[in-house]
This record gives C-alpha cells, sequence and structure tokens, in this order.
C-alpha cells in the first residue's frame, strides 16, 4: 500500500488550486453527495428521447411542406428599407407588387394590377388594379396603398437603401433626396381607387421589371401607423404577430436566427394556383452546415454548396444540383487614380494576361463562365462588345512594354486587395501567379475583414481589389450605369465624358435597339479603358431535391412561390 | 459571506467600465460601419442613416449617451436587425446557450469523472496512461472537427440523430451537447484523477481498506467525494467558458444562440450588439468566478471567506 508518494504530475499541473492539499476529506461528503444525485438524474433526461421523425423531406411532400435554407437572418422584412438576397426570398412570399415575373421568362405578368397600358411616347403608364386584390386582414388593395407606400420609400427620412428604383418617375429623386418636399409633384398619382397613373422622366424600357422587385410593393398603411410613424425604421410592424401583407403567404412565425415560417394566404387573390401550404426559410450561414441538413433531408432546397462538394455531387447524384448562369459578374477594380494603374494600357494589359478558363475550371468549380465583358452575355437579348478582352499574353507584354516596363521592368509591386474567404484567396494567388510568370511583375496579396475592406474600396485606399455585381433587375443599365463619373458604385476613379453621354442617352431612348446601342458603344469604351477586369459570370449552384416542381432557373435566381409543388415521393434515404 | 459577496460585486464594476469602455472605442474605430455594404449607399441615405442612429454626434457625445441609456438597463437597438432590440436579442439567444453550455458540462461530468476515477484506481499503468491520452487527445481536438465527425457518423451513417437544429427534431440536442462537452470532458478527467490519487493517499482511505472494504466500496462511499473538489471548483470559469466560447458548435449545428450573434455582430459592425454581448460576457464571467470561489470555500471548512 502505498501512503505517500510524490504528487502525480496533474496535479502538480494545478498546483493552484491550493486547498487540494488541505482538504478536509470527511466534511466534503455531505456537500458533494448532493451534486452528485442532480448530475446523475438530469444526464437520465437528456438519454431520454432518442427518437427519429420521419425527415422534413417526407413530412414536406405529403403536407406541401417546402424546407429553404435561406443564407442568413434577414436584416428586417419591411420591404422599403432591406435591400438582401435573404429578404427578397422571404418578402416575394408575403408581399406582391402591382405585377409578377414569369417563373422561367421573367417576363411581367399581372399581379395587383390585372392590366397596364403605356402612352405612346413611352412615360405614362396607366394600371388597372383587380377588385378581388385583399391584404392578409380582408382589406382591399387599392391604388392609394401604392400611392402611400411609394411616398413612403422615396421620404428621405426613411432613408430606403433601394429608393432609386423609382427614381425614373417625374420628380422621385428630387423628393428623395429632399430637393422637393410637396410630393404631389412627384409623378404618381391615383384618381380611383382601381387606377395608379405613374409619369415617367423619361423611357425607361425596364420600368415593368422594376415593379417586381421588392421595394416597390405596397405596404399596410394602417398597420404601418399603429406601430410607429410613416417614416420609422425598424418598428414592430413587420414582426409575425403584426404583419399584414397582401402576397401568396402570410408570416406566421419569426424565430430570431432558427425559423421563418410563412403560411398559405387565404386571402390572396390567386390562391387557388397556390400549391404549397407552407415554407419554412432556415436561415443558415454555414455551407457546410447546409449541406448537411439537405442530405439528411432536413431541406428541400439549400442554397449554397461548399465549392469541394460540387464534383462529388455532379457525379454522384447529378439530378440533386443544377447549375445555372446568374445575373452577376466577379471583377477585379483598377485603381486608375495611382500608380502605373494610371495607364490604360498597363490595365488592359493586367486583364489580357489572365487565363479566365483556368481559374473557373481549376479553382471556382462552379460551373462559372469567362467574363470578357463586364455586362452578362445575353442580358435581356443584349450582346456585350467581344473580342476586346481576351487571353493574349503576347499582346498584353506589349501593352506593358509600350507602357514602358519591357519585361515587367520597374514595375512596382502593386496590393491586391481583397475580403477574408478562401474563395477570393485561392482566386487572388492564381491571378498573382499568372501577371508573374505572363509579365513578370510581383503582388502582394492583401486580405482584409470584410468592413475594412469595403471601407478602403470606397475610399481608394487600395491598387487592385476584388468585387462582385448582382444585377438588380434583367437590363444592361444595372451594370452600366455604375461607372458613371462620380457614381458610388464606381469606386476606381475612372471618368469618361464620352461614357457619361452614352449611358445618360440610352436612358432618354424608348426604342430598345437603339438604347442597347448605346450600351454597347459604353461598354466598348469600358473595356477598352479597363478601370476594371471581368473575370466570370456568376452561376447559381443549387442543390434542390427533385420531387420539388414549379422551381425553375432563370438569370435573377427569383422563383415565384405560387407555381411551385412538391410531388409525392418515396424518400428512402 | 454576504459582506464578501458585496465587496467582490463592487470590485467587478471597475473591472466591467474599463471592458466597456474599452470596447466601445475599439468598436468605433475599427474601419468601416454598420452601413456599409457592397452596393454603396447614395450619400444622402447615409447621412439619414447615421442620424438616426445618432452616429454623426461626436464619438465623446455617443460614448456618453450610451453609458447613460446603459446605467438605465437599455442596450439600445440592433443596427443590423433593424426592429429588435439588443436586449430581445440576448433574451432570446442566451437561454438557448445556457441550455447547451448545461447539458455539455453534464456530458463532460460524466465522462470526465468516469474516466478520471479509473484512471486513478492504477496511477502509472494502462488503466491510466489510456483514458489519460484519450482526454490529452479530447483537450486538443477542436470542435469544429469533432463536430463534423460526429455529424458523420451519427447524423449521416447511421441516421440515428438529426443533424441541425435545437428543439425541433427529438434528439437534435444530444450531438451539439456532445461535441462542446468533449473538451471539457478531458479537463475533468485530468482533474478528477489528480484529486482522486490525492485522496486514495489519505489515512482514511487507508483504515477503510483496512476493515476490508472492496476497491469500488471505497471508492464510490469515501474516496469519491473527497476526489472530486477540484471539480467543483472548476465549475464555475469552465461553465462560463462554454457559454463564451458556443459560437463553433451553434454554427456547426444551426442552433439559434447567443455566441453566434456575438460573432456575426462583429463582422457586421453592428455596435450595440456587440456591446451588448460583450458587457454581458464580462458579467457572467465575473459572477462565475466570485461563485465558484464561494463554493470552494463552503467545500472546505478549513478556509475562509475573509479577502
Amino acid at each position: 500500500m502505498r501512503l505517500h508518494k510524490q504528487a502525480p504530475w496533474p496535479r502538480r499541473l494545478f498546483t493552484e488550486i491550493h486547498w487540494i492539499r488541505n482538504l478536509d476529506a470527511q466534511a466534503v461528503i455531505k456537500r458533494t453527495r448532493s451534486i452528485t444525485r442532480v448530475c446523475l438524474v438530469l444526464s437520465l433526461i437528456i438519454i431520454a428521447s432518442c427518437d427519429l421523425g420521419p425527415s422534413n423531406r417526407a413530412t414536406g411532400a405529403a403536407q406541401q411542406i417546402l424546407h429553404l435554407g435561406n443564407g442568413t437572418e434577414p436584416k428586417d422584412l419591411d420591404p422599403h428599407i432591406v435591400t438582401g438576397v435573404t429578404e427578397h426570398n422571404i418578402i416575394s412570399a408575403l408581399l406582391e407588387g402591382l405585377v409578377t415575373e414569369h417563373p422561367k421568362t421573367l417576363q411581367p405578368q399581372p399581379g395587383v394590377a390585372a392590366s397596364w397600358s403605356l402612352s405612346e411616347d413611352g412615360t405614362r403608364y396607366t394600371f388597372k388594379l383587380r377588385d378581388n386584390a385583399y391584404w392578409s386582414n380582408g382589406d382591399r388593395v387599392t391604388a392609394d396603398d401604392f400611392l402611400w407606400s411609394w411616398q413612403r420609400l422615396l421620404m428621405p427620412t426613411l432613408a430606403g437603401e433601394y429608393a432609386y428604383q423609382l427614381y425614373p418617375i417625374v420628380n422621385a429623386a428630387a423628393f428623395n433626396k429632399g430637393e422637393l418636399n410637396d410630393f404631389s409633384q412627384v409623378g404618381i398619382s391615383a384618381p380611383d381607387p382601381q387606377t395608379l397613373i405613374i409619369d415617367l422622366a423619361y423611357p425607361t424600357p425596364y420600368f415593368l421589371s422594376l415593379l417586381s422587385h421588392f421595394s416597390t410593393f405596397p405596404v399596410h398603411k394602417d398597420t404601418v401607423l399603429a406601430h410607429g410613424k410613416k417614416d420609422e425604421r425598424g418598428t414592430l410592424w413587420t414582426r409575425a404577430e403584426n404583419f399584414v401583407g397582401n402576397g401568396p403567404f402570410v408570416l406566421e412565425e419569426w424565430r430570431l436566427n432558427y425559423l421563418i415560417k410563412v403560411t398559405k394566404n387565404p386571402f390572396y387573390w390567386d390562391q387557388e394556383s397556390v400549391a404549397l401550404n407552407e415554407i419554412r426559410f432556415y436561415p443558415i450561414d454555414n455551407a457546410q452546415t447546409e449541406e448537411r441538413m439537405f442530405r439528411t433531408g432536413a431541406l428541400h432546397i439549400a442554397s449554397s454548396i461548399p465549392a469541394d462538394k460540387i464534383a462529388s455531387y455532379q457525379q454522384n447524384h447529378p439530378e440533386k444540383i443544377s447549375i445555372n448562369p446568374y445575373l452577376g459578374t466577379y471583377y477585379y477594380r483598377f485603381n486608375v487614380t495611382r500608380g502605373p494603374l494610371v495607364d490604360p494600357r498597363v490595365r488592359r494589359a493586367l486583364s489580357l494576361a489572365i487565363d479566365r478558363q483556368i481559374l473557373v475550371d481549376a479553382i471556382t468549380k462552379g460551373g462559372q463562365i469567362p467574363a470578357f465583358s463586364f455586362t452578362p452575355p445575353n442580358t435581356q437579348g443584349y450582346q456585350p462588345p467581344s473580342g476586346i478582352l481576351s487571353y493574349d499574353v503576347g499582346l498584353a507584354r506589349q501593352l506593358l512594354a509600350d507602357a514602358g516596363f519591357p519585361n515587367g521592368k520597374g514595375f512596382p509591386t502593386l496590393e491586391l486587395l481583397y475580403n477574408t474567404s478562401d474563395g477570393h484567396r485561392r482566386i487572388a494567388v492564381a491571378v498573382q501567379q499568372m501577371w508573374k510568370e505572363a509579365l513578370n511583375i510581383t503582388i502582394a496579396l492583401s486580405n482584409q475583414d470584410w468592413k475594412v475592406f469595403l471601407d478602403r474600396a470606397q475610399s481608394l485606399d487600395y491598387d487592385i481589389a476584388r468585387a462582385g455585381w448582382i444585377g438588380d433587375y434583367a437590363d444592361p443599365n444595372t451594370f452600366l450605369d455604375m461607372f458613371v463619373t462620380d457614381g458610388g458604385n464606381n469606386q476606381t476613379g475612372w471618368s469618361h465624358p464620352q461614357y457619361d453621354q452614352l449611358i445618360a442617352k440610352a436612358a432618354t431612348q424608348a426604342d430598345q435597339s437603339s438604347r442597347y446601342k448605346s450600351f454597347y458603344k459604353a461598354e466598348e469604351l469600358l473595356l477598352i479603358d479597363s478601370p476594371i477586369m471581368p473575370i466570370y459570370t456568376y452561376t447559381r449552384v443549387q442543390l434542390m431535391h427533385p420531387e420539388v416542381k414549379g422551381w425553375l432557373a432563370n438569370i435573377l435566381d427569383h422563383h415565384p412561390y405560387k407555381y411551385v409543388y412538391i410531388e409525392p415521393i418515396a424518400v428512402n434515404e | 459571506m454576504l459582506k464578501f459577496f458585496a465587496a467582490r460585486l463592487l470590485q467587478a464594476i471597475p473591472v466591467l467600465f474599463v471592458v466597456i469602455t474599452a470596447t466601445f472605442f475599439l468598436v468605433h474605430s475599427a474601419p468601416g460601419g454598420p452601413f456599409d455594404a457592397e452596393k454603396t449607399l447614395p450619400a444622402e441615405v447615409l447621412d439619414n442613416l447615421n442620424a438616426r442612429y445618432n452616429l454623426d454626434d461626436p464619438l465623446y457625445k455617443q460614448y456618453l449617451s450610451y453609458m447613460g441609456n446603459l446605467v438605465q438597463g437599455d442596450f439600445g437597438p440592433s443596427f443590423r436587425y433593424s426592429n429588435r432590440s439588443v436586449t430581445e436579442m440576448i433574451l432570446t439567444g442566451l437561454p438557448i446557450t445556457f441550455e447547451l453550455a448545461l447539458y455539455a458540462m453534464l456530458i463532460a461530468l460524466i465522462i470526465g469523472i468516469s474516466a478520471g476515477i479509473v484512471a486513478s484506481i492504477r496511477p502509472n499503468s494502462a488503466q491510466d496512461y489510456i483514458p489519460m491520452s484519450l482526454a490529452m487527445a479530447g483537450i486538443c481536438l477542436p470542435s469544429f472537427l469533432m463536430g463534423p465527425l460526429l455529424v458523420l457518423i451519427f447524423g449521416i451513417s447511421l441516421d440515428w440523430l438529426p443533424v441541425s437544429g435545437w428543439g425541433y427534431a427529438p434528439g437534435d440536442k444530444i450531438l451539439p451537447a456532445i461535441t462542446l462537452g468533449t473538451g471539457y470532458a478531458a479537463y475533468i478527467a485530468r482533474l478528477t484523477r489528480g484529486g482522486m490519487i490525492e485522496v486514495m493517499g489519505q489515512d482514511y482511505i487507508r483504515t477503510a481498506k483496512a476493515k476490508g472494504l472492496s476497491t469500488p466500496m471505497i471508492i464510490y462511499r469515501h474516496a469519491l467525494r473527497g476526489g472530486l473538489a477540484p471539480v467543483v471548483a472548476f465549475l464555475g470559469p469552465a461553465f462560463a467558458g462554454l457559454l463564451a466560447g458556443s459560437f463553433v458548435v451553434e454554427t456547426i449545428f444551426q442552433i439559434p444562440g447567443l455566441g453566434r450573434f456575438y460573432v456575426q455582430a462583429a463582422f457586421n459592425r453592428d455596435y450595440t450588439m456587440i456591446l451588448g454581448t460583450t458587457i454581458l460576457l464580462s458579467t457572467l464571467i465575473v459572477l462565475f468566478n466570485i461563485v465558484s470561489d464561494i463554493l470552494t470555500v463552503w467545500l472546505n471548512p478549513r478556509l475562509t471567506l475573509k479577502d
């Protein structure tokens, strides 16, 4: 029997617990007994229940409940102050605008407006509202609701981030900027409850597609006012217990950071075509978690997938993965205000030296399309200029030499800025390598936290910065009006008077083909001058179980829920 | 004891004050703001937003008004989730994280104490080395590896347990609790072993053996209760650690707890939310340490609460 041996090493580790040595064990006995018992009882409770019910897939098919992975927790559900895709996905179930979108072509379909007409000069829309459109509390949806809602969106004090969607309307911009205080001078009027007249400052061929954007959706006046002032942000009217909407679904439950549940709206005018009884949106910000939930049948559709799992799905479950073009461009910005990047030849040389095909095949792996223009090809029929950019190392070397850096000699080390993300890092490393090999120039990589990154990009405190742009609506304007002089999203310091003129001209042209010609010329200037380097056109990579029907691919990734249904299935996973 | 408690609480006030002040100025000095986004806002809109949240005031003024509200128990609105107050978000997330931490702690205690006892019966033998090596591995294995590993085995391959959620499907609390608990189980195993070996060398254990009691009886009746004392002292700080460190597990298992809010708030520059959660967690850590000190003394009558 050992009496006193040397203290074992784990105890030496915790010698700061000085009283072990002075332990009066007898006194401790009674007091620890109760703790031990409590622990035992509680542990039994945990182990008690372990019975897995049927998966969400199985119950969803039986009861028409759709389970969707939905990115992050929505900031709010007020259509006039939110901006994100996450919010769009939920709000489009809860509210409906004047027009809706065709699930495949995105062409305008009647929504709250049963019909509409456009004046010959293309500047006056007259909408006839349907007489069976109701709010989820039974109130009628009237033209006045739109008048009131759009005034709310445009009120400067609301600080609605998407107010510019209404800028094509006469005086809307002036009212939103506080230059005009009389809303009656804004080109919106409601002569009777079923008629809404919109006067546009200039013909806007894409105006109808703006009306299916959530920022132009109506809100229920009495509900908003019951919980705060008209221009007050973040009041409680958007909570599940208060929300009154006019869309195909009503907000049933909103559990913060966990679940948003919407159920079929019995007051919806077209409720007969709504097949789903319920949609559950899960805010899942981790792609790995989301993929696991999808795999075990907890989700019907996953909004994202880890890049390293794409190949495996394509091989083993091609019926569950879909890759579709998306209206967005991944690109790099050049700061044209300093260093060698002031010279357009240098910028174009950098752009020509990148093998985009290798980037999408070996790195992004999501079926992305190499981009040689800023506007994605075939954006509502618009074909951007081709042939200005390509993969041409010889020309790139030549241009760099012309700019005074033969074989990269004397070229300073530039910094490539990107926000912290493995995907961005891998692309940056590859681009860095390509520039080194093709042009013999050295680039330093710098990754920054998202907000620092945004701050530096906006204040032009960078040389080269990663960027991405997703179109708000299907029209080249949403891409090309970014790069007008001092545009808020320009962020390159680039300015070209002729470009500005062409974009301004396009805005006034009612004829689509001459409008597209103006855009084409403008984009040519943009590509030749190269304040940006397009890399690839985004794709939407999505996981979806095959029993979900009516969820159709389109470039905006919009999926009107009233067309979606779930086929009965035998789930054997 | 009351006097001791009150004194320690008073000491906590300057600590918290420093924490709040430092956090306030740190988050405001970080580049970027709550309203920066990839799509730049028009200047007029940004001005209106800043005015709404008083971000256009000088920083010292913002600080004073924040402290003023804080004294009245008002943590302010969340900058990101515009229809939520920080208080509401904390009240939503904290109970969930608390429950998760509690289960994790129970699992840690069950596994840790059993392993510690087994190891302590024959020190420096295989029976000691094997559980202690496992414990060391448990300390080293991070939860972002442990979680997906458990999910892969029990959630996907065996299909026994849900892979996500909290309170929605039966059994969905098991894997997160195990993931969070194992690391602490390892610590507890080591502490138990140490405490047990110490107690097993005491005279009264020798007496018990001399009287002919069996080893399990000696452990259960006599040694365990003394041997567990170091574990009890560890519970307070460990629980605070579980609360503050639940972020990874909450992300892996899609649990709407406080840990996710905390980290997301920092990324989003949600100033009020960062401050609210920091204040809450630092208060909890201070409190748990006080409780742990009191518990230590309560367990050992030879100590008193003099300082």
